[in-house]
């Protein structure tokens, strides 16, 4: 068994800073009116620092980062 | 009107049938606990809210949560849906047949606490719904209280009632957890639409397999449909499912004249072109695999002389002013799908707005901590395929459109 890991986001909290698409542009556009779109699937293991960084830099703490185990 | 199974009985306009009445016209349920679940699974029957969620597979969930502590059980009367009136009728004239479904629901769940949750507007319901709760036992009564829904599409979404139940704001919250796992107080929550009630109260006392012996092309079960629109006598029928749309329009006294298109399911249903809609069979599971829902049972009739257009656009206005103002992608792109579509409406087509629609379509969906947009998306998806000729040459003419 393998963790994959992904992003989430409560969409009741995000108030469309966009910081986490400053940061990690790879995985997260924004919107015409400023919030997150998070491109589906696991985050690739090369973007998982950078995922916790945009995780920790919420302001709002909406942006979460959620482990599934997968069988190989 | 006409009465299969939930509306047969005494004259519907008699008004509630008393419980008196009711237990000498259908005697007691003979099923409950574990094997009420089993047979509920075996029916295949499924929630009437909208979601057609298998109501034995959320018996089950909620059984399994509740091992560890008492569920509640929410009576979910808040129909919101404008063009619904199914369930008001429901509760204004069989109020017994929901509250057997739902103290069977409580006694096999273990549930310490019963919600009647109904729409503060629909009085006559409520009322019924009251009285009837009098004439019910110490014992249930005890654990029951009655709560009113606000007159908002959104408040009987299930975690909008468990959220009014817990601090009295009829506002989705995020799932998971849904509130089958962690509802009220944290408690696993059965909220349970009160037509499938009623359908649960009949199918304790006759079995699955009588649930089962009618229904056509394949389908199980009646249901309850509120036909609107351009039809002779709009209201609330009971047929089998499977029925056809055009026999459930016939059933309704037949169009008042020529249609364009239905709209199926109401406003988080899909427009579906008269000429196809027809022949499609009244059935949950064959309408979603057909990418079109059944929703609540609404089948709204559009007359050719309307314009389709027009109408889309003021559902969108409806549904973006009914977000619940939580989440960001419903809130500002609702109001902006909802603005391109009424510039199309009142000055006619433009192609950037036609682009844009396409475009927030696919960007909304599914962000919200509720299914609000993606309802309403779905709902406009289908208006711009059935009215694709309609909205690339509109004219301005909204102004000149009654409502």
């Amino acid at each position: 068994m393998k963790a994959s890991i992904h992003l989430t986001i409560d969409r009741t909290k995000c108030d469309g800073h966009g910081l986490c698409a400053e940061l990690l542009p790879e995985l997260i556009r924004l919107d015409d009116w400023g919030y997150p779109i998070i491109t589906p699937g696991p985050i690739p293991e090369r973007l998982g620092r950078i995922a916790q960084r945009a995780v920790d830099t919420c302001p709002v703490l909406a942006l979460a980062l959620r482990r599934t185990a997968v069988s190989r | 009107m006409s009465g299969l199974r939930l509306l047969a009985g005494p004259d519907l306009r008699s008004g509630a049938e008393s419980l008196a009445d009711h237990t000498r016209r259908l005697g007691a349920p003979t099923l409950g606990g574990r094997p009420l679940t089993e047979t509920l699974v075996r029916s295949g029957v499924g929630g009437r809210g909208g979601a057609s969620f298998p109501v034995g597979i959320k018996w089950r969930a909620v059984a399994a949560a509740a091992s560890k502590g008492p569920a509640v059980v929410i009576v979910n009367g808040a129909e919101g849906e404008p063009q619904s009136h199914k369930d008001r009728l429901l509760m204004a004239t069989r109020p017994h047949l929901i509250l057997d479904g739902a103290f069977l629901a409580a006694r096999t769940l273990r549930a310490a606490q019963v919600v009647i949750y109904v729409g503060e507007e629909h009085k006559t319901a409520w009322a019924a719904m009251a009285r009837a709760l009098k004439e019910r036992p110490e014992a249930e009564r005890r654990i029951t209280r009655m709560a009113g829904a606000p007159n908002r599409y959104v408040a009987g979404e299930s975690s909008a009632a468990v959220h009014l139940v817990d601090a009295g704001v009829a506002t989705p919250t995020t799932t998971p957890p849904y509130p089958r796992e962690r509802g009220v107080a944290a408690a696993p929550t059965l909220v349970q639409n009160v037509e499938t009630l009623a359908h649960i109260a009949l199918i304790a006392r006759y079995g699955d397999a009588w649930y089962r012996s009618v229904g056509r092309r394949g389908a199980a079960g009646t249901l309850l449909l509120t036909i609107a629109g351009g039809v002779k006598s709009p209201g609330v029928l009971e047929v089998e499912a499977g029925t056809t749309i055009e026999e459930a329009v016939a059933a309704a006294g037949g169009v008042s004249e020529p249609a364009a298109a239905v709209l199926l399911g109401g406003y988080f249903g899909v427009w579906v072109p008269a000429a196809q809609a027809w022949e499609l069979p009244l059935d949950g599971e064959t309408l979603r695999s057909r990418g079109m829902t059944l929703g609540c049972g609404v089948i709204g009739v559009q007359p050719a002389g309307r314009c389709g257009v027009c109408d889309t656009a003021r559902i969108m206005r409806y549904l973006a002013e009914e977000s619940s103002a939580q989440c960001g992608p419903c809130f500002f792109g609702l109001r902006a799908l909802s603005d391109a579509c009424s510039r199309i409406a009142e000055r006619g087509t433009n192609r950037d707005d036609i682009a844009r629609l396409k475009k927030w379509a696919v960007d909304v969906s599914g962000r919200g901590s509720c299914k609000h947009p993606d309802g309403a998306v779905m709902f406009l998806r289908s208006a711009l395929s059935t009215f694709s000729d309609q909205f690339a040459s509109h004219p301005a003419h909204w102004r000149q459109q009654p409502a």
